[in-house]
């Protein structure tokens, strides 16, 4: 009994320690591939290790590629350009790469991996985007299932970004996930305040990044993002200006707004905010004194399903709606919209509709 | 019959009659999540044929002059599941090592099928039916072959529905691709009587 058993044991083992034995063998062999070399720009040249994805071997050089979904190749953002010859694309990487991007050999950098020395170009404000460690100064609920957060940076002590830019916020390991992991959210905060970065964060039932911010952090944490990212922020002309958004779509517009304030930017602009309820509506009042500080500035906050206790008075309908009634044909206009993905799709349909061209219409879309 | 003869027999069965998908409704988590496209469909049902007759003819050797020789069948799942796993992981390796272009193809599937339980069914059942190796060999080809088949038929299906068909919003995905999957399952079953294997 006894000796079979030992033998079943010592069977097992052996071939466990075979198929191991083999792997080891296989990964140091074949799986080594050495020191590469990354050069970035034609200037920049950079000795890694070879054999992991793109985007985390730059991230291991502080090279940092925006990315919102974290490696995942479930948001499309994280694209560079490969100079040299890297093969064919993989099939992860087709649904976000344009048939114009595949004559430009434009990568999803965390689908490709570091096999041999690679050339890529990355834009130049990419070496701008640095890792912040902060504190979180406070938490405030903005509404029932939007929570604000301020983080007051500590090294670097200051960073330097475009009003509507976003920065990637770094969720430690915690009992929702056994690894960190980056999400995207815009700074709400202006600018000019270089030592603070504000976000406005919405729960995303089991979402792992917010049930940390709404359930885990405390005032006191300290946590660590990274960025500017982006290239949504308010161009330099006179067309008078459309905002929409939608929930935590507020975030990048009040940053914009405020460094209009602060920058004396006199330009007619239009903000129409997207909400069921009044309970779903949040820095009203902000908005509000904005208007006084911009004279040509107007806030119209819509609710899409207004109760009887709401008592309002305002704006009602779907915020395609309300747009279908605002706009007119033809107007001279540009468009900054930031939130859901539908919202998005829905109102850059009624934007076009109206005359506007698309390559005047930006946006910020988080899934 | 000649063992030759045989094997072949259980090649064609393999395929048509006792079709592992189709009679058995083993690996349906891949072939529900992939087959909505006929390209990668392609990939993976390659990458099935090349694993399976593979871990068969290694899981066989393993089987007989292992877990047999020293009595120790009843722990042939444990066995398996780890033979296919590591096959896999370095094979995977290999493919990235040497070709680009057939890591684009088929590298990518690999992951994905070191937990497809058709593999281990496939493995499973030639031992249950006490296989020669030849046989073994024939089975688990015949049985890729036919899981391949099965999930591009239905990438083409599911291609067409998206252009043609109202699907009730209920049933959109994997409602409805098992439905189909159903249906595909009962024409089979015209093959049935052909072949017979044990």
């Amino acid at each position: 009994m006894l000796i079979s058993f030992l033998i079943a044991v010592a069977a097992m083992c052996g071939l466990a320690t075979f198929l191991a034995l083999l792997m080891v063998i296989a990964d140091l062999t074949v799986g080594n591939y050495g020191e590469v070399k990354i050069t970035v720009n034609n200037e920049t040249e950079m000795t890694v290790e070879g054999g992991k994805p793109l985007l985390g071997t730059l991230m291991g050089e502080k090279l940092f590629i925006p990315s919102a979904c974290g490696g995942r190749g479930s948001c499309g953002f994280c694209k560079v350009k490969v100079v040299s010859d890297i093969g064919d694309y993989v099939a992860t990487e087709l649904p976000w790469i344009t048939e114009e991007e595949k004559k430009e050999n434009i990568r999803l950098s965390c689908q490709i991996k570091v096999k041999k020395d690679l050339a890529i170009q990355i834009p130049e404000e990419l070496f701008n985007v640095k890792e912040y460690r902060t504190r979180v100064e406070r938490l405030r609920d903005l509404t029932y299932d939007i929570k604000e957060v301020i983080l007051k940076l500590l090294d670097p002590g200051e960073i330097k970004f475009r009003a509507g830019q976003y920065v990637q916020f770094q969720t430690p390991e915690y009992e929702l996930t056994s690894e960190s992991i980056y999400r995207a959210y815009s700074c709400a905060s202006q600018p000019s305040r270089k030592d603070v970065v504000e976000l406005e964060i919405r729960l995303v039932p089991n979402g792992i990044c917010t049930t940390y911010v709404f359930e885990y952090m405390k005032e006191g944490d300290e946590v660590t993002i990274n960025g500017p990212y982006g290239e949504f922020y308010l161009r330099d002309t006179d067309s008078d200006i459309i905002f929409i958004a939608g929930g935590s779509g507020m975030a990048p517009i009040k940053s914009i707004l405020l460094d209009m304030a602060e920058k004396g930017i006199d330009r007619k602009a239009t903000y129409f905010f997207g909400a069921r309820t009044t309970r779903d509506l949040f820095l009203v009042e902000e908005m509000r004194e904005l208007e006084k500080r911009l004279p040509r500035f107007t806030f119209v906050p819509a609710l899409s399903a207004p109760t009887e206790e709401d008592n309002w008075k305002g704006e009602t309908g779907l915020i395609t709606e309300v747009l279908e009634r605002h706009l007119k044909n033809g107007d001279s206009l540009e468009a900054y919209l930031c939130g859901s993905p539908g919202m998005i799709d829905a109102s850059v349909g009624v934007l076009t509709k109206k005359g506007l061209p698309e390559d005047l219409i930006y946006y910020d879309k988080f899934a | 019959m000649t063992e030759g003869l045989f094997a072949f027999g259980v090649f064609f069965a393999a395929i048509f009659t006792n079709n592992i998908l189709l009679t058995n409704y083993l690996g349906m988590c891949s072939f529900l999540a992939v087959s909505r496209e006929l390209k990668t469909s392609v990939g993976l049902g390659m990458a099935v044929i090349f694993v399976m007759t593979c871990t068969s003819a290694i899981n066989w050797l393993i089987y007989y002059y292992v877990l047999v020789r020293f009595d120790i069948v009843y722990l042939r799942y444990i066995a398996f599941i780890i033979v296919i796993a590591a096959f896999v992981q370095l094979v995977e390796l290999v493919i990235e090592r040497v070709s680009d272009v057939l890591y684009a193809a088929l590298g990518i599937f690999l992951p994905l099928i070191t937990v497809n339980c058709a593999i281990l069914g496939a493995v499973l059942f030639m031992v249950i039916r006490e296989y020669t190796f030849l046989s073994g060999l024939a089975y688990g080809a015949g049985s890729g072959i036919g899981w391949a088949l099965a999930i591009i038929a239905m990438a083409g299906i599911r291609t067409k529905l998206n252009i043609r068909s109202k699907v009730p919003f209920g049933l959109t995905g994997a409602g409805i691709t098992l439905i189909i999957a159903g249906i595909m399952a009962l024409a089979f079953m015209g093959f049935a009587g052909m072949i017979t294997i044990t």
